[in-house]
């Protein structure tokens, strides 16, 4: 398996923290840079999310395509895959995503995501009293320990 | 288990649309924009792509359904929502691939690219759907 990237937003879509291991296709070919490709991915979660919770088959009364959902409810996804990538996504209960994009030779990542989110994001950057929240982050700490944490999953 | 099947055309239109079950029962307006929204995500996720050359969504797992799409080379669309972890759901795409195949591209009242409209088309689907749920 491999680890191409991560990134990690706020609930106001601010891409907090982005780390790459390995990109072969590069960025410029992509959105062009990295701040619009995080603005991009941001646009691609929200738009799944709303597709989601319209299609969900579980409730009995359709919310509109659309629609504003309080945070927390609706339905959300856990990942994607595509001929070439898989993306796993984690929304936690405060408004964190945290997305990781692998190869698509792995099967659910959720409780790895859970371990990345509770065991380094809350307990390097949360914790960290200089941090002010909802600012975009660059932790020497916290992108060791995530580097070590990735090489583990491959 | 399937819930409901979507064909959207090259540019994005949907084509035709029909669900299996009351659970997946959707607004019209909402099924024509759901179709337009998913074109567009698609290309999306391929412009985001870490590695060259991908396509774009194939499965898509949320909390309560599986989203599983088809692209023919031509770029015609054929998504259909399933149950969580239902199997067949691609093979059962690519069989609908070969009755628009048959039974719509073949129909000389049928305009590329419009709403299909075709008895046939919708009493092959049927009994493939029955297979697909009875398999």
């Amino acid at each position: 398996m491999v680890c191409f990237n991560m990134y990690i937003f706020n609930r106001n879509g601010v891409c907090l923290h982005y780390s790459e291991w390995s990109r072969p296709k590069n960025v410029k070919d992509g959105a062009g840079t990295l701040v619009d490709d995080a603005k991009m991915m941001f646009g691609l979660l929200f738009s799944l999310k709303n597709v989601c919770t319209a299609i969900d088959p579980t409730r009995e009364v359709k919310r509109p395509l659309g629609a504003p959902t309080p945070h927390g409810e609706g339905c959300s996804f856990r990942s994607f895959t595509t001929d070439c990538y898989k993306l796993h996504y984690l929304d936690s209960p405060s408004g964190i995503k945290i997305v990781l994009n692998t190869s698509k030779d792995v099967g659910s990542l959720e409780k790895q995501m859970w371990v990345i989110y509770s065991s380094l994001y809350c307990e390097y950057i949360v914790k960290n009293p200089l941090y002010t929240v909802g600012e975009p982050f660059e932790c020497e700490q916290f992108v060791q320990k995530l580097n070590k944490f990735v090489a583990t999953l491959g | 288990m399937l819930l409901s099947l979507y064909i959207v055309n090259k540019s994005g239109g949907l084509i035709y649309h029909r669900d299996f079950s009351s659970l997946a029962k959707l607004d019209t307006n909402d099924t024509l924009r759901l179709g337009s929204i998913w074109h567009s995500l698609h290309a999306i996720s391929s412009q985001l792509s870490p590695v060259p050359g991908c396509k774009g969504i194939e499965l898509l797992q949320a909390e309560t359904f599986d989203l599983h799409n088809f692209q023919t080379p031509t770029g015609i669309k054929f998504f259909a929502v399933a149950e969580c972890n239902s199997q067949g759901v691609d093979r059962f795409l690519k069989r609908v691939y070969g009755l628009y195949a048959d039974y719509v591209l073949k129909n000389p009242f049928y305009e590329l690219d419009m709403p299909i409209r075709c008895e046939l088309f919708d009493l092959q689907l049927t009994s493939e759907v029955t297979l697909t749920m009875n398999a």
